[in-house]
């Protein structure tokens, strides 16, 4: 994929030499970007030079490279969709792009590619926009450096920050997204790359994922949106080195996963999350070398979990760390460093000499009656737990961390 | 009657107890400062020990001290003094200066720490306030069954039992009557057997501070509606009062009818 985009960005640039450039500004002969369009030829360049520009249903139907110049502002007054780009290998960088408008009936975008392939976007920055940069059956693109603000009260009326669907070979990078319902949206998106992105404060997911296959994401910040992630009916997704924090709320969690097959989650740090990784009917997954600190569940697995490894994690003072609501199941909890683990180390090789028990009772009466999380951390919670542990009848005997350390992993070692 | 308590209080600063109750609080909560690290997980910690520990010293200390001071008040009976004025004012002297030796040693290596420049400083005060209403509640919960109870092994098993009950009976009776009930919508008669245990009370008021509320999903939200709310938190305040006033006037109850 990096071959294409190198490829395409030689093209372009070879493109450029030849090139003629329009210059675009409030008061040129050329005052409208639309009149621009117009005149310019495939593999023009237009530069808009900075200023008010009031116009909305920009149509891009050649491969023109559209350069903004001291931020000039492109502004929908809240009627119309912007841009619409219909031909291949447009480039469109340093442009405020602003109001675009709720819609009930469309949905309208900041930036909108329809079925087109070597694409950029780069360096843009989006405000109160309903979706911001809407990809429709696109190919090899690259959405890098834009700051995507919206202003979303309900998830009803407000539209995804970067929104993908049916693409293939994309690459998201290196962009602020906030305020939306979704921050990054992947619907039927294969072969492609979420990196270096913070996505914060959006109403739904930071990144969210559907039918979406071979992937990877990795390095990104999720904060406080209503979830960090969701990965929903998709295999083979990589994540790694990302951080899931502050998602805190009723029904938030720092990493849903739904239907998801042979994932790999790596490195990861979940932090101060209500749940860090919620799981449902989710198999082969692996989790590895991940933190998970101060969450209220660290990992919370419904039925039909299969295959999960959960190893070499560090759990660090998450009021509860595992809860699951089927007893018999074949997921492995070895070798993490759990907090709450006190048990003893007589072969002194790091490894605890008692299996750890991640469930406890508390957390299995929580399951069955949500109104006793009123006791907790009561003294006669403490005691069942206490009294659990030294003989278990309730909680599952054999979901345990027969390996657990007794330090601390450091995983800079590891790796 | 302020006499008597400016006694008591001065009496009760010459027993060591006290000052090992001081003591043992400053050298916890500086460990738990210091070695475990951060202030907000400081709180917790120490909510679990206070929530324990404060019912049951006041408890044993108002018995004690009830029992000690025996003679002393029967001599005072002899004056022309009201029989009021002799019980509230040891009580409140048992109180006051249990009140203060918590505030001292739990206040004073916060303040080292740096409370007032954190944003901890309204959990900490509520953590506060909670083991000032808890140090009342259960000196006078103990005066009232000292009163009754001219036997002073009745009287210290009574008291041990109320404590007891409170502390743990009573959570263990209400997650059973929840884990039977759990058909039932029961996010009402969780707020309101919460009311009527000056503990669950406590811990749950600390809890909502915490933000622990997420965790507890729907009964957590109504929960949250209900105490989070200025109203609610008076609503609270004010059964804490009444869980101090209640025994109190139990006290002036049984001293005005007792026969010495």
């Amino acid at each position: 994929m990096r071959k294409t985009i190198i490829l395409s960005a030689l093209l372009l640039a070879t493109l450029a030499i030849r090139a003629a450039t329009v210059t675009v500004c409030p008061g040129c002969e050329c005052n409208t970007i639309g009149q621009a369009i117009t005149t310019a030829n495939a593999g023009d360049e237009i530069l808009i030079k900075s200023g008010l520009y009031q116009e909305g249903n920009i149509l891009i139907d050649k491969a023109l490279r559209l350069k903004g110049e001291g931020w000039p502002v492109i502004d929908g007054e809240n009627e119309t969709e912007i841009f619409t780009v219909i031909a291949s290998g447009v480039a469109i960088e340093g442009l405020v792009v602003r109001n675009v408008g709720t819609s009930y009936l469309e949905d309208r975008a900041g930036i909108r590619m329809r079925r087109v392939k070597d694409f950029t976007i780069r360096n843009n920055r989006l405000e109160n926009t309903f979706f911001g940069i809407y990809l429709e059956h696109c190919t090899d693109g690259l959405v890098t450096d834009n700051i995507i603000e919206g202003e979303a009260v309900h998830e009803m009326s407000s539209g995804n920050a970067i929104h993908l669907w049916y693409c293939k070979r994309m690459l998201v990078e290196n962009n602020q997204v906030r305020g939306h319902r979704d921050g990054i949206y992947f619907e039927f998106v294969d072969d492609s790359r979420v990196r270096y992105n913070i996505s914060e404060d959006n109403l739904r997911y930071g990144l969210h994922f559907m039918f979406s296959n071979d992937d990877d994401y990795f390095q990104n910040a999720f904060r406080r949106n209503g979830a960090g992630v969701a990965v929903m009916f998709s295999r083979n997704i990589d994540m790694w080195e990302n951080h899931f924090e502050f998602n805190w709320g009723r029904a938030s969690y720092g990493l849903l996963l739904k239907e998801i097959y042979d994932a790999e989650i790596r490195n990861n740090v979940f932090l101060e999350n209500t749940i860090g990784i919620y799981v449902e009917g989710s198999t082969r997954i692996r989790y590895q070398y991940n933190e998970f600190n101060h969450n209220g569940w660290a990992i919370k697995m419904s039925g039909g979990c299969l295959d999960n490894e959960v190893n070499a994690n560090n759990f660090l003072h998450n009021t509860f760390d595992l809860s699951l609501n089927s007893a018999p199941n074949n997921n492995s909890f070895d070798g993490n460093y759990w907090t709450d683990y006190n048990g003893y180390d007589l072969g002194r090789d790091g490894i605890g000499d008692v299996p750890y028990h991640p469930v406890k009772l508390f957390n299995y009466i929580v399951n069955r009656t949500p109104e006793a999380m009123v006791l907790l951390r009561s003294l006669f919670v403490d005691l069942l737990n206490f009294s659990e542990k030294v003989s278990p009848v309730l909680t599952p005997a054999n979901v345990a961390d027969n390996a657990p350390s007794m330090q601390k992993l450091n995983f800079q070692k590891i790796n | 009657m302020f006499k008597i308590l400016k006694y008591s209080f001065f009496d009760l600063t010459r027993s060591r107890w006290l000052y090992i109750y001081g003591a043992f609080y400053f050298l916890l909560t500086i460990s738990l400062l210091w070695l475990g690290g951060g202030l907000s997980k400081a709180i917790i910690s120490l909510m679990n020990i206070i929530l324990v520990l404060v019912p049951l010293i006041a408890t044993m200390f108002g018995v004690m001290y009830y029992y000690n001071s025996r003679e002393f008040a029967e001599l005072l009976l002899a004056q022309p003094i009201r029989r009021n004025h002799i019980f509230f004012g040891q009580y409140l002297g048992v109180a006051c200066s249990l009140a203060i030796s918590l505030l001292l040693g739990v206040g004073v290596p916060f303040v080292l720490y740096g409370i007032f420049s954190s944003t901890e400083i309204w959990n900490f005060s509520v953590l506060l306030l909670v083991g000032l209403f808890l140090s009342f509640i259960f000196s006078a919960i103990a005066f009232f069954i000292a009163l009754r109870n001219e036997n002073r092994i009745k009287g210290f098993g009574l008291a041990i039992l109320v404590w007891l009950f409170f502390a743990v009976i009573y959570d263990g009776l209400f997650l059973l009557a929840l884990s039977l009930f759990s058909d039932y919508p029961l996010e009402s008669f969780a707020i309101g057997a919460s009311l009527f245990n000056p503990i669950d009370l406590s811990r749950i008021l600390i809890l909502l501070k915490l933000d622990i509320s997420a965790l507890m999903g729907y009964t957590g939200a109504v929960i949250q509606n209900f105490m989070g709310t200025l109203l609610g938190m008076a609503c609270s305040l004010g059964v804490l009062l009444l869980w101090v006033v209640l025994p109190a006037l139990g006290i002036r109850w049984v001293a005005a009818r007792k026969d010495f």
